[in-house]
């Protein structure tokens, strides 16, 4: 890509861009506690994410146990099956990826690729982290009342979720309402500062148009965020009315062992829409930081600028919008009307265009470039094929005709967890290996992350491509034990087996990952300053790792966009962001006027 | 700025490079709080406009007896009025450079936002006491519900204004909290016009 041209009687010198007033720490606990600053809270939301997401790592195994070997696990009841199923699902959605994409990345990563000092509200930054603790310790509470944690689903659907039948239907299911209704408190907290951050804090230069795609995917992730979180908080209000004040406005006129209830007349579909308005968002939350994530891990890994900057852009915007427009595609077997369905099948498909535009564009980007088979570029190839996988079977269930005999089967499960599990997480795995020498100081070991990607990939199919065929053949999900069928043969059992010893050495894959992080911060081999020759701002920062006010003493001016790599005539294969024009070419010493080249 | 415009944007183009030059860091002229707040204010707007749509939803359904509103509520249209008029007031004394309008001002806005409050709870108290329990019917859940959350909002925004009147009464000059004054207002003023819609909605059905 070229650079603009310029010579002395052009050139406008750049509009100053006033400091932000910078919070300075006094004490320890004000350093790295209660700390103002964005890259500490960061890993304080990732440390903390990923914490509870190993619980739900457990929870996953002993469903597979169950699944794999059933009447074989007496401490696993029907009851724990339905806990495991719900606090599984909704940990992994909403606790570990909304958390870690937004709150892990999106603090370290915005302020430092935009060229700010922190966050422009840190002190609301800090509340956030704070808040989303409690969240998580009030979710984690629910392990331990009586009756456990809810047994309802992660979509918590009335009338069950709040009627006795269901496990967890007194305190499990108030304190998942309330930890639901905390995080979005703190997430929005979080939100603000995002948005306003990206909007009006980016250095000199940085235009929108310059930005990263890493930061256009998570601007748009917390846009989503915060315009559909408000869904899930105003029907967990409203559940929690019904469950605690005794109100009907899901609950349904309900006869329950032969005993008339109090509740009447009320809409559990009205939840469904709520529960859906957030909760199709949601998905495109989770996998909007992860298209920007991987298309600067391609571009960087492959040394070539990413194909087609504009549209993937406006394909992360379109995205987004359409996103508010496809929520009852989760609900054809409802009874919804069949025109809504139809209408809410084509908005589905018309998503997988501006979907689809990217996916062409990571292809055209690694086509012919000079690929780096590091681990990033890795997990970031793994996660194109996924994606592909997983978006194509949701192809088939956008369709009301073929969703309605898949649906509540097992196909359903191998789709969304291709798509919006293996492939987003397989961008946050790429994502650590790339920016751990950035946060740390230090490589990750890269054997011990061999096998973790191949485990974990080669792995992730060994579970999920059988799990579509068993849902061909009508295996229920969310089944603690199906028993003999007519309609199922004995050898579906044989299969679900085998997925349960792929999923427990896939879970292993990722304790040895854990491990690398921890043995690598303190034997791992030093990093360079800037490993992976990379042009975005965080890689140019005073100190490395980088300190408190990220910049040393002057902000960066920005001068071109993100992916000057293999230009040429430049002197090197990447040109930083924030390089000078008169420094950039390979005959420089030259002065400020590089020729024009070509554009695209 | 122009969002759309700003998509159009080619910064590699040497006609989009002087554009790209004067770019001071910031997509929109205003404050960063300011902006903050309105992006709060967008998020509020959704919580309340999805409560509305549930309302209107859940209305249709048979079970549905409106109720009837005390005529309390208009007096508490009345001090909510008042209050975002107090706060108006001293938002213009704060652009004109006078401490004390702006002091006065603060100081009505906020014993009217506390009298509204007052009153909100006597108005739950007598419908108590008529019988209107939130488990009796939809509508009467519908009418706590709303007018709590709206409460709540407007007890967080008593909880700014005590921190901006506190920066108020320290301070001898006006320019160094015009800011929070105004964006004290712009919360009370999208308070009312939420109660407006709120009010509306339960006078008509």
């Amino acid at each position: 890509m070229a650079e603009v041209a310029r010579d002395d009687s052009d050139y406008v010198a750049p509009a100053e861009v006033p400091d932000v007033e910078l919070y300075h720490a006094k004490s320890w606990i004000t350093k790295y506690v209660f700390s103002q600053d964005a890259k500490v809270i960061a890993i304080q939301y990732s440390g903390t994410a990923i914490a509870i997401g190993l619980v739900a790592l457990v929870l996953s195994w002993l469903m597979r146990l169950q699944l794999g070997f059933p009447e074989t696990f007496s401490f696993i009841t029907g009851e724990d099956y339905y806990q495991f199923i719900t606090m599984h699902g909704m940990i992994m959605v909403i606790y570990l990826l909304t958390a870690l994409f937004l709150g892990g990345f999106g603090n370290y990563l915005i302020p430092l690729m935009v060229g700010a000092r922190d966050m422009v509200f840190p002190y609301v930054n800090m509340l956030s982290y704070w808040i989303y603790l409690i969240a998580v310790l009030v979710l984690v509470s629910s392990f331990f009342v009586p009756g456990g944690p809810t047994g309802a689903g992660w979509t918590l659907y009335p009338p069950q979720a709040i009627l006795s039948g269901t496990p967890g239907s007194g305190a499990g299911i108030i304190l998942m309402l309330i930890s639901l209704s905390l995080f979005i408190v703190g997430f929005t907290m979080g939100g603000l500062n995002y948005v306003v951050t990206v909007l009006q804090a980016r250095t000199r230069g940085m235009t929108l148009m310059r930005m990263p795609l890493t930061i256009w995917g998570i601007f748009t992730a917390t846009v989503l965020a915060l315009l559909a979180f408000p869904a899930l908080l105003v029907g967990a209000v409203m559940m929690t009315f019904d469950s605690v004040l005794g109100t009907s406005f899901f609950m349904p006129s309900i006869v329950q062992m032969g005993e008339h209830l109090e509740y009447g007349g009320g809409s559990p579909v009205l939840f469904q829409h709520l529960f859906w308005f957030f909760g199709h968002p949601e998905v495109y939350i989770v996998a909007l930081p992860a298209f920007g994530i991987v298309s600067d891990l391609i571009s960087t890994h492959a040394r070539r600028n990413i194909f087609g900057y504009r549209m993937m852009v406006w394909a992360i915007v379109g995205i987004g919008a359409l996103s508010f427009v496809v929520w009852a595609h989760h609900m054809y077997v409802s009874g919804m009307n069949p025109y809504f369905g139809f209408f809410f099948a084509t908005t589905t498909l018309i998503i997988a265009v501006p979907t689809a535009l990217k996916v062409y564009n990571w292809v055209l980007t690694l086509w012919r470039g000079n690929i780096h088979l590091t681990l990033p570029m890795l997990f970031a190839i793994a996660f194109i094929i996924t994606f592909v996988n997983g978006g194509i079977t949701g192809l088939f269930l956008g369709n009301v005709v073929v969703d309605v005999p898949l649906s509540d089967t097992m196909f359903v499960v191998a789709h969304f967890h291709m798509v919006m599990g293996v492939a987003p997480i397989l961008v946050v795995f790429g994502a650590i290996y790339h920016w751990y020498p950035l946060i740390t100081g230090r490589m990750l070991h890269q054997g011990w992350g061999q096998f973790h990607f191949w485990v974990t990939f080669v792995g992730a199919y060994l579970i999920y491509f059988p799990m579509h065929y068993l849902g061909f053949l009508g295996v229920p999900r969310r089944y603690y034990e199906i028993g003999e069928t007519d309609f199922i043969p004995a050898s579906a059992q044989d299969l679900n087996a085998f997925i349960t010893i792929a999923a427990l050495v896939v879970g292993f894959a990722q304790i040895v990952f854990i491990w690398n992080i921890i043995a690598s911060y303190y034997k791992g081999e030093k990093s360079e300053r800037n490993p992976w020759r990379a042009t975005t701002l965080e890689w140019q920062t005073a100190d490395f790792p980088p300190g408190h006010g990220n910049f040393g003493d002057k902000l960066p001016v920005v001068y071109r966009w993100a992916y000057a790599y293999s230009v040429p005539g430049h002197k090197e294969d990447f040109t930083p962001q924030n390089m000078p024009p008169s420094e950039v070419m390979a005959d420089s010493g030259g002065t400020a006027g590089a020729a024009p080249q070509p554009a695209e | 700025m122009n969002f759309f415009r700003e998509l159009t944007r080619k910064p590699w183009l040497a006609s989009d490079g002087e554009i790209v030059d004067l770019h001071d860091g910031s997509a929109f002229a205003l404050p960063k709080v300011t902006l903050g707040l309105r992006v709060f204010l967008v998020v509020a707007s959704v919580v309340f406009t999805l409560f509305f749509v549930a309302y209107l939803e859940r209305m249709t359904l048979d079970d549905w007896r409106p109720m009837s509103e005390p005529w309390l509520l208009w007096l508490s249209t009345g001090l909510l009025i008042l209050s975002s008029v107090g706060l108006q007031w001293a938002r213009v004394g704060a652009r004109r450079g006078r401490l004390d309008v702006v002091k006065k001002g603060m100081a009505i806005g906020g014993v009217f936002a506390l009298g509204f409050l007052v009153n909100q709870l006597v108005v739950w108290q007598h419908l108590v006491g008529l019988g209107y329990f939130v488990t009796e019917n939809p509508a009467n859940a519908f009418f706590y519900l709303l007018t709590g959350a709206h409460g709540l909002h407007l007890l967080g925004g008593l909880i700014a204004l005590g921190r901006t009147g506190n920066k108020v009464w320290g301070v001898h000059e006006v320019s160094t909290v015009r800011l929070s004054v105004d964006l004290c207002t712009v919360y009370w003023h999208f308070l009312l016009a939420i109660w407006f819609v709120l009010f509306a909605l339960l006078l008509i059905t």
